[in-house]
């Protein structure tokens, strides 16, 4: 019988048995917690190693690729032009309210750029291929694909996570490329062809307030979230649990920790490089208004 | 029909191929097996028998390493699994073969691909060479050719079966280690499967677990027979190995429990079946006040 099982049985007893039953349980949450996370470091730690410990085979590495990078591309560039557009509208009564539309470009780019870009390119990589690793690798286990890949002294890590690492750290950086490109070029075709702004205006103002600095920053975080979200979702493959359910269940965890992740990531890698600009600029932000 | 006669090869200079010494495999508070030894000489087919949860696949995932023990030691050809680090482990594995219950045979690529593997993995063979095995091994557990270029989602469960045995005798292992080869298959394909593990035995004297409720496949191959009965259905205290011993043993023995089982009778089962459901039933349900009360009195 589990801890928890049998804290469950206790209850009933008196309040004192409850209180105590809870707190029995909020012990063993919590511990579960910690041991999930010290399960995760030692699979990034041996993925890592493995990067090191022995070269790649093309054949291996290439089908990941393709399956990260080329598939996401379509995905990605629509959602970042719709995005850029959405930007757009949502931005240009308040700015006309102000007589400030000019600087439309200003704000939609550097949004992008900065934020917007990065962390839609990453969503879509954990919704598209984060689900898709983790159901791919639960599946294996289920079906004892993986203990056979063992059974023949060959490493899984090696062979499952590392291509798919890979692929998540070096491609995720294009994708948000491909991502700030098409809502910089959706943003300016709304704001130019339905909103009548100025050529001239839109991009003197974008080149006056969003630097390569800023676009640099944008693609360093990606690397942060391509590596939380090949790793998270492998790792909920890895430990899926038995049938259909568990490879489903899997699949839904992988997306939303990956999500919850890039997020918490996003935050304080933003704080970490805001610092960094300060000692770059540190004559203070540039006003946008 | 009677099983043809075996040439088994035995060196009695070799260690044993497996030695197990009171191993104990628990998972959580789930205790699968408790105190199992047994030694397997080279060349021997040992076939594991027993009622479905009894712990067979793990025993057989004991012996190569894939579950650790819980107590106790495996040993391979004298060298004790535990104390491998995961390289020696991954090098060791070499030496053996493994045929899964569902051929575990890897979606996301050709049957071809599927058996060259662990040859790509662990030699240096150049891709023609690689090719040549391949289709020698195709051959022997007669595949055609055409299958090569196949995904395993596009073969039948035989099919599969027998790519995952030619992927398990790629690497010429001292000891092949098969997951219920017969479930699922129509019994002539069962027997095709039976005829392939007496084959593969005959290649330089290979020693074989075969784990497998089929009674037909276990009288067919086995030298030795080995059955496990579940812990959770055994008086404490009591061995779980019930039986060991030759086919012939087995049929001569009169134990009720392995009668039972080799006749393939359900007898009081389905009631002992209902109690174990009436007694976890009786276990979640938590006490309610009048049943707490009228313990209380009757103590």
């Amino acid at each position: 019988m589990s801890n928890r099982a049998r804290n469950r049985d206790s209850a009933g007893r008196g309040l004192g048995d409850w209180f105590a039953t809870q707190i029995a349980n909020l012990g063993e949450f919590m511990l579960d917690r910690v041991a999930g996370v010290g399960d995760v470091a030692i699979f990034s730690l041996k993925t890592v190693g493995w990067i090191f410990a022995r070269r790649q085979r093309r054949d291996v590495l290439l089908p990941s690729f393709y399956q990260i990078g080329v598939l996401s591309l379509p995905v990605v560039a629509l959602t970042g032009l719709f995005i850029g557009m959405v930007l757009a509208v949502q931005s240009y009564s308040q700015f006309r309210a102000m007589g400030l539309q000019t600087r439309l470009g200003a704000v939609i780019n550097l949004s992008l750029v900065r934020e917007l870009g990065p962390v839609l390119a990453a969503t879509m990589l954990a919704g598209r291929v984060g689900s898709a690793m983790a159901a791919e690798l639960g599946t294996m286990r289920v079906t004892e694909q993986i203990d056979a890949m063992e059974s023949m002294g060959a490493n899984p890590i090696y062979y499952l996570v590392v291509p798919r690492f890979l692929g998540c750290l070096i491609l995720i950086p294009t994708l948000t490329v491909m991502a700030d490109f098409m809502g910089v070029l959706g943003g300016y075709l709304y704001s130019h062809l339905l909103l009548g702004i100025d050529y001239h205006h839109y991009w003197t103002n974008s080149r006056e307030y969003v630097d390569a600095f800023d676009f640099l920053m944008g693609i360093f975080k990606t690397f942060f979230f391509g590596a939380a979200i090949a790793l998270v979702s492998c790792h909920r493959g890895f430990n899926c649990d038995p049938g259909a359910e568990g490879v489903g269940r899997a699949a839904t965890n992988a997306f939303v920790h990956s999500f919850m992740l890039i997020l918490v990531l996003d935050l304080f890698l933003g704080i970490g490089l805001d610092n960094l600009q300060d000692i770059f600029h540190p004559e203070g932000p540039r006003k946008l208004l | 029909m009677p099983a043809p006669a075996k040439a088994i090869r035995r060196d009695i200079s070799d260690p044993p191929v497996i030695e197990i010494q009171n191993l104990s495999m628990r998972f959580g508070d789930h205790q699968v097996l408790r105190d199992i030894s047994l030694v397997l000489p080279a060349g021997q087919t040992l076939v594991v028998i027993g009622e479905s949860g009894c712990g067979k696949t793990v025993l057989l995932k004991a012996m190569n390493g894939l579950l650790r023990p819980t107590l106790g030691e495996v040993r391979f050809e004298g060298i004790p699994l535990a104390r491998m680090n995961e390289h020696e482990l991954a090098r060791i594995r070499t030496r053996y073969g493994f045929v899964f219950q569902g051929a575990a045979l890897f979606d996301s690529l050709t049957i071809a691909d599927n058996i060259a593997f662990p040859l790509r993995e662990h030699t240096r063979l150049s891709a023609a060479e690689i090719s040549d095995i391949v289709e020698s091994l195709l051959g022997e557990v007669g595949l055609p050719q055409s299958v090569a270029t196949m995904k395993p989602m596009q073969l039948s469960g035989g099919m599969r079966k027998r790519a995952g045995l030619a992927r398990a005798l790629a690497l010429d292992p001292h000891l092949i280690l098969y997951d219920e080869p017969t479930t699922g298959l129509d019994p002539i394909m069962s027997d095709v499967i039976n005829e392939l593990i007496l084959r593969a035995r005959s290649r330089d004297g290979v020693t074989s677990v075969v784990v497998t409720h089929d009674m037909h496949t276990a009288r067919k191959v086995a030298d030795v027979i080995l059955m496990l009965y579940p812990l959770s259905r055994l008086p404490p205290g009591e061995p779980q190995v019930i039986f060991q011993g030759t086919p012939h043993d087995l049929d001569n023995c009169s134990d009720p429990r392995i009668r039972q089982f080799i006749e393939g009778q359900a007898g009081t089962r389905l009631s002992e079946l209902k109690d174990e459901q009436a007694r976890d039933q009786a276990q979640s349900t938590p006490p309610t006040p009048e049943h707490s009360q009228h313990t209380e009195d009757e103590t």
